[in-house]
């Protein structure tokens, strides 16, 4: 029984305990995947030109992958590559929300530190199809490192959805007027499936990323096949990568994802969790109508850095535009995350570059306290604002996360207590405030 | 007393007449409402408008209206007008430094001063100066900024609503509005697409401050009911063939950019009475 998987656009499987689709109808391992029903995307625009690369993590039976991509031109040979996995993992690592560290100077001198962590996006998962009749029209066959690929065009929908089920592939209830809608607009399909004894010459086990490159006004990622049979929101990441500037959507708001807030200590060991808390929690606060920024940077730096950023010779894998012949790419990364069902996203994803290079990234602060032992009057100003502090990172996160406030409290382990000799608790006011007068 | 005698002489120089409250300018209402769209996008919706930047649109345009008003040879400094298209501007443009708001602000008002046809501006003045600026990829639009939240969709109908009724216009923004909504639920229609693809996308509030406070422009549409309907439907049209022939964003600001010199053709071919802000003698304003 083959599997549909669509980019962007699933078919998914009709019925079994493992019918996934593309865009993260695909679900690995809760435990290791941030975000179940993920995919990624790496869109990389210059001028007219799109170049598109689309990460997989399908860990079931080869045969059993699919992709169907709707294309808005016909694709050759040298406009699909295979990429390594590691240039989006790269890309996903460099984009990534991060957590920074500042250690409080001790108040009576002065210290600084700083440590960034970062969490990673999930993995995408992707997804495949021969014969004139029934309309359809293979226009090109290929064979690129473990796949095979056809490009397909057809007359009308019925005929291309008999065509693939009579191919084996397992298309949704539904999925017939979405392949029609884009038909009528003369794009054309993109499939892809494992070459099985390619993928065995080749010692390939895992699925490598699939790039498609073209030239085409269109700006756009086709999400609504994806959406047809999906079981639940599914969550995209966008890998925006432009000459120009910030990628936003156009028929989509763009909101930034709250960053720079400061947050209990306790949130270093559960970045993670915290990370997926509070993307729900703004999806929640919007409706579950706006596209996320991540990240909005110029590839040529970071600061700080979750990775470095990427090399000449990455970008120039994913298709990057150069500004010369021999110079760097100059980049613009923007992330964008986004989680949609048919509902809140009832059409495709369309995006402009816009001319803003400001940067942006999701950034969120542990500020650690001064425990060391500390005598002065700045100190004793310390202690007084440390307790407000610690609560006001406790609500801050309640607040990103919706996690319950007294929780956040316990666990974050009430204010701390800075003492003067370093081991005992601080003295109540009325005997600061006697020794300070005893002192004078 | 001087006062006296002098208050003393006006009354004398005016007929008796009942007293009656006079109709407020539209133009207010416009400035109110276009006021209140700014700080709710920034307030509420995060809207990338940097004060500072709107701060300067702002005095760009009135500082240009003066200038025009003293260089036109015009009898009074009005500053409405200007303000209406300083604050849409801010409302609409995106552009990443000053010198873009300084030049979104000085293209909108001096467009109104030199490009003239008849004694009307040829291009509603926001319109041009954004149009302008897209071409340069110097500045954007961010159309999905807006978001479709019904409610502020329908607050901005009601607003809009009750200043295109003061400015009499409303047939522009109905017909506009009417044509539009037809061309995307008829295509949607013929693509098979769920009719939630077309209310999605006309859900958008960049589409209503369009439809009720730009094409609605009582000086730049034609003079006649039948060629403001007729202009209506061209920018439609206009505004569907860029975004789903050209596959470019921002469709309708290029068609209505690109029809807006075909209004001093229409209003040769349908003449009409020419759209005056107040009541009293008409006379050249900008």
């Amino acid at each position: 029984m083959k599997r549909t998987l669509v980019l962007t656009a699933a078919l998914v499987a009709l019925s079994g305990p493992r019918a996934f689709a593309f865009c993260g109808f695909y679900v690995a391992k809760a435990d290791t995947k941030l975000f179940n029903q993920a995919s990624q995307v790496a869109l990389v625009r210059d001028g007219d030109r799109t170049v598109l690369t689309m990460a997989n993590d399908f860990q079931g039976d080869p045969k059993e992958f699919a992709l169907v991509v709707p294309v808005p031109t016909f694709i050759e040979r040298r406009q699909i590559e295979v990429v390594d996995k590691a240039l989006l993992d790269h890309l996903d690592a460099y984009t990534a929300p991060r957590l920074v560290e500042y250690f409080d100077e001790d108040p009576c001198r002065a210290r600084y530190l700083e440590e960034s962590l970062a969490v990673k996006a999930a993995p995408a998962a992707a997804g495949a199809a021969k014969r004139k009749d029934l309309g359809v029209t293979i226009e090109a066959t290929y064979t690129v490192g473990e796949y095979d690929i056809l490009i397909l065009s057809a007359k009308e929908s019925t005929g291309l959805e008999t065509w693939l089920l009579e191919s084996g592939y397992k298309i949704p209830a539904g999925a017939s007027a979405v392949l029609g809608s884009y038909l009528k607009q003369q794009m054309r399909f993109f499939v892809a499936k494992v070459n099985l004894k390619e993928q065995a010459r080749l010692g390939f086990t895992f699925l490598r990323p699939l790039q498609v490159s073209y030239e085409s006004p269109k700006f756009m990622l086709p999400i609504r096949l994806g959406t047809v049979n999906a079981k639940g929101p599914q969550d995209l990441f966008v890998f925006a990568l432009s000459g120009k500037g910030r990628v936003e959507t156009t028929n989509y708001r763009t909101v930034k994802l709250p960053s720079g807030t400061e947050v209990p200590r306790f949130v270093k060991a559960e970045f993670k969790a915290f990370y997926k808390a509070m993307f729900a929690e703004q999806v929640r606060k919007e409706d579950m109508r706006a596209v996320f920024l991540e990240y909005a940077w110029d590839m040529a730096w970071c600061d700080p850095c979750a990775a470095d950023p990427l090399s000449p010779e990455e970008l120039k894998k994913l298709g990057a535009p150069r500004t010369g012949p021999s110079a760097t790419p100059n980049v613009f990364v923007s992330r964008l995350h986004v989680r949609y069902d048919t509902q809140h996203f009832p059409e495709d994803l369309v995006f402009q570059e816009t001319a803003d290079r400001e940067n942006f990234q999701g950034r969120y602060v542990l500020r650690h306290p001064f425990t060391g032992q500390a005598q002065c009057a700045a100190a004793d100003a310390y202690r007084r604002d440390l307790a407000s502090r610690q609560e006001q990172e406790a609500q801050n996160l309640a607040r990103l996360t919706g996690w319950p406030i007294d929780e956040i409290r316990r666990k974050a382990g009430g204010p701390t207590k800075i003492t003067e000799s370093g081991d005992a608790p601080a003295a109540p006011w009325y005997r600061r405030v006697w020794k300070a007068i005893a002192r004078d | 007393m001087a006062a006296t005698a002098a208050t003393t002489d006006l009354l004398a120089a005016a007929p008796p007449r009942p007293w009656k409250p006079a109709p407020l300018d539209p133009r207010l209402y416009q400035i109110g409402a276009l006021a209140g769209l700014l700080a709710f996008g920034l307030l509420r919706l995060d809207l990338e408008v940097r004060p500072g930047y709107a701060a300067l649109i702002l005095v760009t345009v009135l500082a240009a209206q003066y200038g025009g008003t003293r260089l036109g040879g015009l009898p009074v400094f009005d500053p409405r007008s200007a303000l209406i298209s300083g604050l849409s501007l801010c409302l609409l443009l995106r552009t990443p430094s000053p010198l873009g708001a300084v030049a979104a602000g000085l293209l909108a008002v001096g467009s109104k001063f030199v490009l003239r046809v008849r004694g009307k501006h040829v291009f509603n003045p926001t319109n041009f100066a954004i149009v302008v600026l897209l071409a340069t990829g110097e500045a954007w639009v961010s159309p999905g900024q807006w978001g479709s939240a019904a409610f502020f969709g329908f607050l901005l109908a009601c607003l809009g609503g009750l200043v295109v009724n003061r400015a009499a216009r409303a047939d522009v923004t109905a017909a506009f509005l009417a044509t539009y909504a037809g061309i995307l639920l008829g295509r949607s229609a013929w693509l098979g697409e769920p009719v939630a693809i077309p209310l999605h996308r006309l859900q958008n509030g960049a589409l209503l401050i369009f439809a009720f406070f730009m094409i609605s422009d009582p000086r730049t549409t034609p003079d006649s009911r039948a060629g403001r309907i007729l202009f209506a439907a061209l920018v439609a049209l206009g505004g569907a063939y860029v975004q789903f022939r050209l596959f470019r964003t921002n469709g309708l600001l290029w068609s209505l950019a690109a029809c807006s010199p075909l209004v001093p053709v229409l209003d040769r071919v349908l003449p009409g009475a020419r759209h005056r802000w107040t009541a009293g003698p008409p006379r050249r304003s900008a």
